[in-house]
């Protein structure tokens, strides 16, 4: 096994004390300290993460949207400049590749950002899938250093360190800005649930912005923040994870996340990879709905976890947890399952088989938490 | 955190006193609360349990994973701590005193335990 790969912000973390861990082939802060401390810390003050492990790929050209277009779920090309969207790369057969964030940059570039699992895949995809088009598909991992800083006083800490306009950077929209003396791109995107912000920087200057918000935000309760803590968060609002919630073997509307497929997207003539089968995805959804993906919450101790069997009254298996942990904000256990349709109203009393003991849970609507607007 | 000298250590991370006619009492280390992050549910076994060295006998949860509890010592355990199942993180807070999980009438002498010098050594390297 190669060893795994350090961000430009490593000797900050060991510094800290963090304990890391793998992940996905880098050496990642779990956590500094407590997880629960520093998840209630995003909930209620702000949260500093090193993201650096996320992959960034670049497409430029005369006929990059068309190409994202013809790549991606998403009507790519109809993103105005400077904004965000949510989407996914899929198989032809309609299986989630992978799910992305696509930032337009300027009027003929864009940057793909893609979970770290995935990132060579995804860049091997669409460098194959830009054949034909007038569009350059670039490997960006080593460009951009990537942090967070997110939760209710992210604005006020970030806003100290910069003249750019936040008030006017909408959720899910970026920026080219100047963050403590140095160039960025100031992304108000997150994993968390709270307002916050993303920042791409040069590698080298990671360190410097990783201080300068640490020295800001000390003060508004900001501590640094692991991916333990991060995974909790997401869990809480609801946002599916790749290789937990999302694979190759679920359609997005699988997932409940049909809306990302837009069958009304206008270039190609309408064609993408994967449209024939995600069309008849979305009539089965419609039709004959297969598993739901649901929120279930305990009222005992034990956590249900990645894995683990939903079981209705009787005994019967009706599903599969995805992700599961204790709720720091709710205070008791929570988990997203894929449950079969008959058993999927919020309300409905079933159980997690936690290591052979039925432990009683109930579904409910997610996200588990939204945060007050 | 330092490992109590005045302790014993087992290769799974418990710890355990020097017997009080015939009763010792059993922990897990700083090293493995530390390495387990928040723990939030601590389950023990029962007054009345036999428990045997290096063998399973609870199970304890923390926000990303389930372990279980091996007991370094044989015997019949004679008290549990309620309060740590009430209380899961004092694990974390203060494992070598407060948190001690329960307590065993010994039914043979422990073996192939270690000095906190050499645990220290162990969870170091």
């Amino acid at each position: 096994m190669s060893s795994p790969r350090l961000t430009a912000l490593d000797a900050l973390h060991r510094a800290l004390g963090a304990t890391m861990t793998d992940f996905a082939g880098w050496d990642m802060p779990l956590r500094y300290g407590s997880e629960r401390e520093e998840h209630l810390a995003v909930r209620t003050k702000a949260g500093l993460f090193d993201l650096s492990h996320m992959g960034e790929i670049t497409v430029s050209g005369p006929q990059a949207g068309e190409m994202l277009d013809h790549a991606l779920v998403g009507f790519v090309s109809a993103l105005g400049v400077l904004r965000a969207r949510y989407t996914m790369i899929c198989r032809e057969d309609g299986g989630i590749l992978d799910d992305l964030i696509v930032y337009r940059l300027a009027e003929s570039e864009f940057m793909v950002v893609a979970n770290a699992s995935n990132a060579q895949l995804v860049l091997d995809e669409l460098t194959a899938r830009a054949a034909g088009f007038d569009a350059v598909v670039r490997d960006d991992r080593d460009a951009y250093a990537l942090i967070a800083v997110q939760g209710p006083e992210a604005n006020g800490i970030l806003g100290s360190l910069t003249d750019a306009d936040l008030a006017g950077l909408k959720y899910y929209a970026i920026l080219p800005a100047t963050v403590a003396g140095k160039d960025v791109l100031l992304a108000r995107t997150g994993y968390t649930g709270e307002d916050g912000f993303e920042i791409f920087s040069a590698p080298a200057v990671a360190e410097h912005l990783w201080q300068a918000l640490t020295e800001a935000g000390t003060e508004a309760g900001l501590v640094p923040c692991g991916l333990s803590c991060r995974d909790t968060l997401r869990l809480e609002a609801g946002m599916p994870l790749y290789g937990h919630e999302l694979n190759t073997d679920l359609t997005p509307f699988d997932a409940g996340l049909g809306r990302v497929v837009r069958f009304d997207k206008t270039t190609n003539d309408g064609d993408f990879v994967g449209r024939k089968a995600l069309e008849a995805a979305a009539a089965n959804a419609e039709t004959n709905p297969p598993r739901v993906l649901v929120g279930l919450v305990s009222e005992g101790k034990r956590v249900p976890r990645a894995e683990y069997a939903v079981v209705s009254a009787d005994g019967t298996p009706i599903g599969r947890i995805t992700s599961g942990a204790p709720s720091p904000t709710l205070g008791k256990p929570i988990a997203i399952a894929y449950v079969d349709a008959a058993h999927a109203a919020p309300g409905t009393a079933v159980a997690v088989d936690v290591r052979g003991k039925h432990e009683p849970v109930e579904v409910v609507a997610l996200p588990f938490y939204k945060r007050a607007r | 955190m330092s490992n109590p000298q005045h302790l014993q250590y087992s290769e799974d991370h418990e710890w355990l006193t020097a017997p009080e006619d015939g009763v010792s009492t059993i922990g897990i280390t700083a090293h493995a609360a530390n390495a387990l992050g928040d723990i939030v549910y601590v389950q023990l076994p029962e007054v009345g349990d036999t428990v045997t060295a290096g063998e399973t006998c609870g199970e304890l949860e923390s926000t990303k994973s389930v372990s279980d509890l091996f007991s370094p010592a044989s015997g019949e355990v004679v008290e549990v701590n309620s309060d740590v199942v009430d209380d899961p993180a004092k694990v974390n807070a203060e494992p070598f005193d407060g948190a001690w999980l329960f307590k065993v009438k010994l039914s043979e002498e422990p073996a192939g335990l270690m000095s906190a010098d050499e645990y220290t050594k162990l969870t170091n390297g």
